[in-house]
């Protein structure tokens, strides 16, 4: 048991795509959330494979995607300054603030470091006492228990020059907000295994009784994600709503209790706007009191920030799933992976970059 | 930074929020902090995001599921050649 090969088996794959196909009598539209579930996804080709009746269509669980173009800003504010070293994951170094990036700060002289894990920062702070060290804390529910560990970590080991900025993300408020939308389209949702794998389920009992969506909680292989997939048409069929766990290896329904505490004591939750979509209530979270004087945004005074977004970019669109990434006319023409014009092209976990990726161009599109 | 793919623990050291540990993916081995599997030892699985490990895979389960899948295989299925053919390259080249 490796927890890999038995879960990309193709005969199994096969098998649950005519299962779906058998169970199908009438169009659906399946959101995934998460992005790595969208990679996974086109990168298997399991949208082309499913029946033409099953539609999934690509939701906002992109990290790097949806930190607010403020925030990026203000990162690059502080990543230029003398005594600054400014830490982040890989991903986020090409996302496009108004007019640079991360990567053009460090090619200008900033010391900007990629960075593994929240707790590498650390280590660098503790190595630079005279240096002021920020990491920038971003990501959904999976990051959170690593972010908070780093700031409680600085808290313990008593170091005055870590600082994190935090711009942390929940899915709960955002499925609300797509299903709240006037063009939502969304039938049923794929939850992001690895988001309950800390948070649990029970969060997504008030959704589908208040909406009448399912909610199926789904894993990143091929057969985890078609396990999914069907389980939500099996419920769209029959006309239930329910929450149902298909990632039973990683999923509990109460989720990591311990991870849970740590965030508990760390951050707190706060209105969040999201980069292309805009402002969702209570969908993030934010340093509690206690942790104050570790934000960075707190200990680096920025302003004068004026935002500018491209103009060509219909990202917000692709999040929210009303758009595909190759009905975007700048699609792998104004905007490639190396001339990003959105976050969405960028990133590991972004749309556009599946999209790119893959080889997914309209022309290419065309059925024989 | 959300793709948790799996990996074993081939070795744990302290305790508490620096319980640490090495985890081997398939060849590549990291340094990984351990402090929220407590329940996970030596030989388990387990998912780890940006250095840490977030969930210890359950065996059982795991088991259970396939053995699940495998029983509903052994029913005949008629697909067509050519279409499995190419639906099976689609997925086979699929990586992490
Ligand atoms: S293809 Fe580029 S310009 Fe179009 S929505 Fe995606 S990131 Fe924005």
């Amino acid at each position: 048991m490796k927890y890999l090969d038995e879960f990309r088996d193709p005969d199994l794959a096969l098998q649950l795509i005519d299962e779906i196909a058998a169970i199908t009598t009438r169009h659906h539209v399946l959101m995934e959330v998460c992005g790595g579930q969208t990679h996974s996804i086109i990168r298997n080709g399991i949208d082309r494979l499913l029946p033409d009746d099953i539609e999934m269509v690509h939701g906002p669980g992109c990290p790097v995607c949806v930190t607010p173009l403020e925030t990026i800003d203000k990162a690059l504010e502080i990543a230029s300054r003398d005594g600054v070293i400014f830490c982040s994951f890989g991903d986020m170094l090409r996302v496009p603030g108004s007019g640079r990036d991360l990567f053009s700060v460090k090619s200008a002289g900033g010391d900007v470091r990629i960075v593994y894990s929240p707790l590498d920062a650390v280590q660098i702070a503790k190595d630079n006492p005279d240096r002021e060290v920020v990491f920038f804390g971003i990501g959904f529910e999976t990051t959170a228990p690593a972010n908070a560990m780093a700031v409680y970590q600085a808290e313990q080991e008593g170091l005055t020059n870590f600082s994190m900025l935090v711009s942390h993300v929940l899915v709960p408020p955002a499925m609300r907000a797509i299903l709240d939308s006037p063009t939502n389209r969304v039938e049923a949702f794929l939850a992001a295994g690895h988001v309950c794998s800390v948070m649990g389920f029970e969060e997504y009992l008030p959704i589908v009784e208040e909406y009448g969506t399912p909610i199926v909680v789904t894993g990143f292989e091929p057969i985890d994600l078609l396990r999914g997939i069907k389980a939500a048409v099996l419920q769209l069929e029959e006309g239930r709503a329910e929450v149902e766990n298909a990632y039973e290896r990683a999923v509990t329904r109460e989720g990591n209790l311990p991870a849970q505490q740590m965030i508990d004591d760390v951050f707190g939750t706060i209105d969040r706007n999201w980069r292309g979509i805009g402002a969702i209530p209570q969908s993030g979270w934010a340093l509690s009191e206690r942790f104050q004087t570790f934000d960075a945004a707190e200990r680096f005074t920025v302003t004068g920030i004026d935002t500018v977004e491209s103009p060509l970019c219909r990202a917000g669109e692709v999040l929210r799933g009303t758009l595909k990434p190759d009905q975007c006319p700048a699609f792998g023409k104004e905007c490639t992976p190396r001339t990003p014009l959105g976050a969405t092209m960028v990133s590991a976990e972004g749309a556009c970059a599946a999209y790119y990726l893959y080889g997914r161009f309209r022309e290419m599109e065309a059925k024989p | 930074m959300c793709l948790g793919i799996p990996g074993k623990i081939v070795e744990i050291t302290g305790e508490g929020i620096t319980r640490t540990g090495k985890v081997d993916f398939d060849g590549i081995v990291k340094e990984v902090n351990l402090a929220y599997v407590p329940e996970a030892q030596v030989g388990d699985y387990t998912i780890v995001h940006v250095g840490f490990a977030i969930t210890r895979l359950d065996e059982e389960a795991a088991l259970a599921t396939l053995a699940h899948l495998q029983e509903i295989e052994a029913v005949e299925v008629e697909l067509d050649p050519d279409a499995a053919l190419a639906a099976e390259e689609a997925i086979a080249t699929g990586d992490s």
